[in-house]
C-alpha cells in the first residue's frame, strides 16, 4: 500500500521534476529540478530494494555529478535566462510520444515471454551491498577494473580542459585560431 | 621420345613468347632468326618422331598433364603421335620453318616484324595442339587457337582503310579477319554440337574411347555427329557455302596466305575427317555428301579461278578447289589419299604463294597479273620455282601433284561415281589452264609493268635458297606414294582400287593427263606472247559472273549483313538507347537528385543532426516494433 | 500493487522527456541535463527488471551506466569550458560552422 502511493507519489513528483527541467528557460532552475529529480529517482532504487544502487545514486549524481555542474556554471553566464530558437513543437511531441510508445512495447514484449531466467540470482537473507559486491567482484571484476581506469582517464581529461592554460588551444595552431577570428571579425 | 614430342609442340610457343617480348619494339632481325631456329628444333623433333614411327611401326602416346576433371567429365592434356599426326607435324614443322626464314625476308620492311613472328609461332603452336591431340577437346582447342592466330595475321594491316568492293573485293584487312573468324564462329557451332553429340553419348571424348564406341550408337546419332562435325570442318576448310572468306584472308601478308591458308590451318578440316575416319566410314550418306561437295567446291573454285586478274586470289581459289579435292577422297574413303594430297599440296601451294609472295615484293605489293608481265629475266628463280609449283599444281608426271591428283581421280572412278569423276577430270584441266595462264600472265611476254614505272627484283638469296626444299619436295615427293601408303594405312584404313581400274589405270591417268596439258597448252597459245584483251568476253555474262564470284560475296551482303546490320542499329536504337541507356541514366539522375536534396541536411548545426537522429532512431525502432508484432 | 510495467511505463516517458530536451535544445549545457535524464530512465528499468526477476545483472548494468554518466560529465564539462572561452556562447546555433 505504501509502496503504490510511494511510487505514483515518485513518479509523478519526478516527471514534473524532469519536464521543468527540459522545458525552464533558466539554467538554475534546471538544474535543481534534475537534482531533486536524482534524488527521487534514488527513491525509486529504494523501493526497489536495491539500496546499495540507490546510495550510489545520491552520492554519484546528487553528490559529484551535480557539484561538478554546479561548478561549472560559475564559468558560464548562469543568472540571465537562456534565449534560443527552440526546434518545431509538434515534431518533439511526435518524437517523443512515437519513441515513449515503442519503447515500452518492446520493453513489454519480452516481459509476456516466459522464458527469461535469472543469470546471477539475488540470494535469500544476504544484503544487497554485500550481493551486490560479490557478484561485482567475481563476475564483473574486468569491466568494474576498465570502468575504474576509464573514471581516471575522464578525471584527467576534465583537469586538463579545464585546466590553466586554457588560453592556449590544445588542439589548434594558436596563429590559425587567430586568423579565424580576425576573418570573423570582418564579415 | 617423350621430350621430342615436348620440343616439337612447345619450341613454336617459346619462339612465340620470345618474339611477344619484342612486340612493341622496333625491328630486331635476330627475334626472326630465333623464331626460325625454334621452328626448325620443332621439325627436327617432328622429323625424329616420324622417323620412330616408322621403324617402330607404333604410335607415342603421352599425357602432360590432367586438364579438365569436373563430375564424369575427365579430360587429359594428352599427346598422340601416330602416323597421321606425325604426317601433319612433319609437314606443319617443315612448312613454317621455310615460311619463319622467309618471313624474315619478306617482312624486312616492315614495322611490325617481331610481332609478325610472335603471332606466327603461336600458330604453328595452335595447330600442333590440334594435330597432337589425344581428343576432341584438345583439337578444339588447337582448332579455336588456330582460328585466333588467322584472325590476328589477316588483319595484320589492321590500320588499312575499308575500300568499296569494287575496288578491293575483300574491302580491308580488318574487314576480311573479321570476316574469316565469324565464318568460322559458324562452323565452329557445328563442331561443339558434334562434339556434345558424342560426349552425350559415349561419355567420353578421347579419340580411342569414341572411335571403339561407334558401333554401339545407333545411325541417327551417328549421322547427326557426322554432321555436325563435318560442318565444323566446312568452315575451317572455307567449303562451300563458307568458302567466301578464304580469298578475302589473302589481305593478310603473302607468308600468313602461305603457312595457313594454304599449306596447313585450312587443310585443318580434312585432318578432322581423316582423324575421325572411323565414324565417317561408318555413315556412307554423310561420307557419299562430303565427296558430292567436295567435288563441286573442287569445280566451283576452279571456275573463279579461271577469270581472277589477283594474283593471290587465284591461288587462294585454286586451294579451295584442290582441298574440295581432298574431300572428295576423304568422302569416297580413300583417306590415305587424301592424306596423300594434303602433304603434296602443302608443298607445292606453300612454294606457289611464296612465289608469289616473291612477285609482290617485287612489283611493289601489285598483285593485278594484267599489270605484270616478263618478269623472268628480272626474277629467274623465282619464275622456276614458280613453274615447278604450278607444274605440280596441274598434274604434271613426275611432279607431286601428278601422283595425289591422279590418285584421288581414280578412286573416283573406282568408286563408280563417274559423274564425280568426269567432274574432277575437267577440274584438272581447268587447274592446269589457270595456272598456266597466272604464271605466263606474270612471267612471259610483254613488259607491261613498265608503264607504272616499276623496277622489279629478284628477292634476296637466303630466301631463296630456303625455299628449295619446298621445291625439292614439290618434284619428288610424289614418288613416296607407296611408301606413304605403306606408312599410313598401319592407321588408316587401306584402299585399294579393284582389278577392273587398276587395269584402266593407265588409260585413266592418261586422260587426266591430257586434259592437264590441254589446259597448259590452250593457256600458252592465249597467254604466252602477252596479253590481248577481249572485250566481248569480258563483257560477256558468264565471265562476269565468274568475275564476281557468282555474286555470292554481294548475295551474302544483301541478305545477312545488310538486314543484320538494319536490327542492329533497331537494337541500339530503340532498344538500348531508349530503354536500357536511359534506365542507367534514371538511376544515375536519381541519384544526383537525392545528394542534392539530402544535402540541404548538411547544415552544420548539431542540433539539427540530433532531430535527424531522433527520426532515425525512431525509425528503426517503430520497425522493430512492427516486425516483432508480426514475426 | 505496483508491477514491473508500471516502472517500464514511468521509465520510457522519462526518457522521453529526456529525448525531447535533446531535440529541443540548442544550449549544450541544457543539452547535457536531457542526456542525464535519459541515463536516469534507463537506469530505472535495469533496477526494476532486476528487482522483478530477481537478478543482479541489472543492477550492474545500472552502475556502470552511472560511472559512464560521471565520465561524460567530467569530459563534457571540459569541453565546455573551452567552447564558453572561444566562442563565448553554447547555443548550437552560434556554433554552426560546419557547414556543408
Amino acid at each position: 500500500m505504501y509502496e503504490t502511493i510511494a511510487f505514483y507519489l515518485f513518479s509523478a513528483l519526478t516527471i514534473g521534476l524532469f519536464l521543468i527541467t527540459v522545458f525552464s528557460k533558466n539554467v538554475l532552475y534546471a538544474m535543481t529540478s534534475l537534482a531533486a529529480g536524482m534524488v527521487l529517482i534514488s527513491g525509486f532504487f529504494f523501493i526497489l530494494g536495491a539500496d546499495f544502487l540507490g546510495v550510489v545514486q545520491l552520492i554519484v549524481y546528487v553528490g559529484a555529478i551535480m557539484a561538478l555542474y554546479s561548478f561549472a556554471m560559475m564559468f558560464f553566464d548562469s543568472t540571465k535566462s537562456i534565449k534560443e530558437k527552440n526546434t518545431n513543437p509538434a515534431l518533439i511531441f511526435v518524437l517523443g510520444g512515437l519513441s515513449a510508445l515503442s519503447l515500452v512495447l518492446m520493453f513489454a514484449a519480452p516481459i509476456y515471454n516466459e522464458s527469461i531466467q535469472a543469470l546471477y540470482p539475488m540470494h535469500e537473507g544476504v544484503g544487497n551491498a554485500q550481493d551486490v559486491g560479490i557478484v561485482l567482484f567475481t563476475k564483473y571484476l574486468i569491466p568494474f577494473e576498465v570502468a575504474a581506469v576509464m573514471l581516471l582517464v575522464a578525471m584527467i581529461s576534465g583537469i586538463i580542459l579545464a585546466g590553466k592554460k586554457m588560453d592556449q588551444s590544445l588542439t589548434k595552431d594558436t596563429c590559425v585560431d587567430d586568423e579565424i577570428l580576425i576573418k570573423k571579425d570582418v564579415k | 621420345m617423350e621430350t621430342l614430342v615436348y620440343i616439337a609442340l612447345f619450341a613454336p610457343f617459346a619462339s612465340s613468347l620470345f618474339a611477344a617480348l619484342f612486340g612493341m619494339s622496333p625491328k630486331q632481325t635476330f627475334v626472326g632468326i630465333v623464331a626460325s631456329l625454334l621452328l626448325f628444333a620443332s621439325f627436327c623433333a617432328s622429323a625424329m618422331l616420324a622417323f620412330h614411327v616408322w621403324t617402330t611401326g607404333a604410335g607415342i602416346h603421352v599425357t602432360m598433364m590432367d586438364w579438365i576433371s569436373a563430375g564424369d567429365l575427365h579430360i587429359p592434356f594428352g599427346f598422340v603421335v601416330d602416323q597421321v599426326s606425325v604426317t601433319m607435324m612433319t609437314v606443319v614443322t617443315l612448312v613454317s620453318t621455310v615460311v619463319h626464314v622467309y618471313s624474315i625476308g619478306y617482312m624486312d620492311h616492315d614495322k611490325s616484324f617481331n610481332r609478325f613472328f610472335s603471332y606466327l609461332s603461336a600458330f604453328v603452336f595452335s595447330m600442333m595442339i590440334l594435330v597432337m591431340s589425344d581428343n576432341f577437346a584438345g583439337l578444339f582447342i588447337g582448332w579455336e587457337g588456330v582460328g585466333v592466330c588467322s584472325w590476328l595475321l589477316i588483319g595484320f594491316w589492321y590500320h588499312k582503310e575499308d575500300v568499296s568492293r569494287e575496288e578491293n573485293p575483300s574491302i580491308s584487312p580488318s574487314w576480311a579477319a573479321n570476316e574469316a573468324f565469324i565464318m568460322n564462329r559458324i562452323a565452329d557451332l557445328g563442331m561443339l554440337i558434334g562434339l556434345f553429340i558424342l560426349y552425350w553419348n559415349v561419355g567420353s571424348l578421347q579419340y580411342d574411347v569414341v572411335f571403339a564406341a561407334l558401333p554401339d550408337l545407333s545411325g541417327s546419332v551417328l549421322n547427326a555427329a557426322a554432321i555436325a562435325l563435318f560442318i565444323g570442318a566446312m568452315g575451317k576448310s572455307a567449303q562451300f557455302p563458307l568458302h567466301t572468306w578464304l580469298t578475302d584472308a589473302m589481305e593478310g601478308p603473302t607468308p600468313v596466305s602461305a603457312l595457313i591458308h594454304a599449306a596447313t590451318m585450312v587443310t585443318a578440316g580434312v585432318f578432322l575427317v581423316i582423324r575421325a575416319n572411323p565414324l565417317f566410314s561408318m555413315t556412307p550418306e554423310v561420307s557419299y555428301f562430303i565427296a558430292a561437295l567436295g567435288t563441286f567446291v573442287a569445280f566451283f573454285a576452279a571456275s573463279m579461278a579461271l577469270v581472277n586478274r589477283d594474283l593471290k586470289r587465284i591461288i587462294a581459289f585454286s586451294t579451295l578447289s584442290q582441298l574440295g579435292y581432298m574431300f572428295a577422297a576423304a568422302g569416297l574413303g580413300a583417306y590415305w589419299i587424301a592424306l596423300f594430297h594434303l602433304a603434296a599440296h602443302a608443298f607445292f601451294k606453300a612454294l606457289l604463294f611464296l612465289g608469289a609472295g616473291n612477285v609482290m615484293h617485287a612489283m611493289h605489293d601489285e598483285l593485278d597479273i594484267f599489270k605484270m608481265g616478263g618478269l623472268k629475266k628480272a626474277m629467274k628463280w623465282t619464275y622456276i620455282y614458280m613453274g615447278v609449283a604450278s607444274l605440280a599444281l596441274a598434274g604434271i608426271p613426275p611432279f607431286a601433284g601428278f601422283f595425289s591428283k591422279d590418285a584421288i581421280i581414280e578412286t573416283a572412278f573406282n568408286e563408280g561415281t563417274l559423274f564425280l569423276w568426269v567432274i574432277l577430270v575437267v577440274t584438272a584441266g581447268m587447274t592446269a589452264f589457270y595456272s598456266f595462264r597466272q604464271v605466263f600472265l606474270t612471267f612471259e611476254g610483254d613488259e607491261r609493268y613498265k608503264a607504272f614505272g616499276i623496277h622489279p627484283h629478284e628477292m634476296y638469296k637466303y630466301v631463296l635458297i630456303a625455299m628449295s626444299p619446298l621445291a625439292i619436295l614439290a618434284v619428288i615427293a610424289g614418288f613416296a606414294q607407296g611408301t606413304f601408303e605403306h606408312f599410313v594405312t598401319k592407321l588408316l584404313p587401306d584402299y585399294h582400287m579393284s582389278e577392273h581400274t587398276h587395269h584402266l589405270s593407265m588409260m585413266l591417268g592418261l586422260i587426266v593427263l591430257a586434259f592437264a596439258v590441254g589446259g597448259i597448252v590452250l593457256a600458252y597459245r592465249k597467254y604466252y606472247k602477252g596479253l590481248k584483251r577481249d572485250k566481248k568476253l569480258e563483257n560477256s555474262f558468264t565471265y562476269k559472273l565468274l568475275a564476281n564470284q557468282y555474286y555470292i560475296p554481294n548475295l551474302y551482303e544483301a541478305i545477312i549483313t545488310k538486314p543484320y546490320a538494319m536490327l542492329s542499329e533497331m537494337m541500339w536504337k530503340d532498344v538500348d538507347m531508349k530503354i536500357v541507356d536511359a534506365t542507367v541514366d534514371g538511376i544515375a539522375k536519381f541519384l544526383y537528385k537525392s545528394g542534392d536534396a539530402s544535402r540541404k541536411m548538411q547544415t552544420g548545426n548539431l542540433s539539427n543532426y540530433l532531430n535527424w537522429m531522433a527520426v532515425g532512431s525512431v525509425f528503426l525502432l517503430v520497425i522493430a516494433v512492427i516486425s516483432a508484432m508480426f514475426v | 500493487m505496483i508491477g514491473l510495467t508500471h516502472y517500464l511505463v514511468i521509465s520510457a516517458l522519462i526518457f522521453s522527456i529526456g529525448l525531447m530536451g535533446v531535440l529541443r535544445r540548442r544550449n549544450l549545457l541544457m543539452l547535457f541535463f536531457a542526456t542525464e535524464v535519459m541515463l536516469n530512465a534507463v537506469n530505472i528499468a535495469f533496477a526494476a527488471i532486476s528487482h522483478y526477476y530477481n537478478d543482479l545483472t541489472g543492477q550492474m548494468f545500472a552502475f556502470f551506466i552511472i560511472a559512464i554518466a560521471a565520465s561524460e560529465v567530467a569530459v563534457g564539462l571540459g569541453i565546455l569550458i573551452v567552447l564558453y572561452k572561444k566562442h563565448g556562447s553554447l547555443d548550437l546555433d552560434d556554433l554552426a560552422n560546419m557547414k556543408g
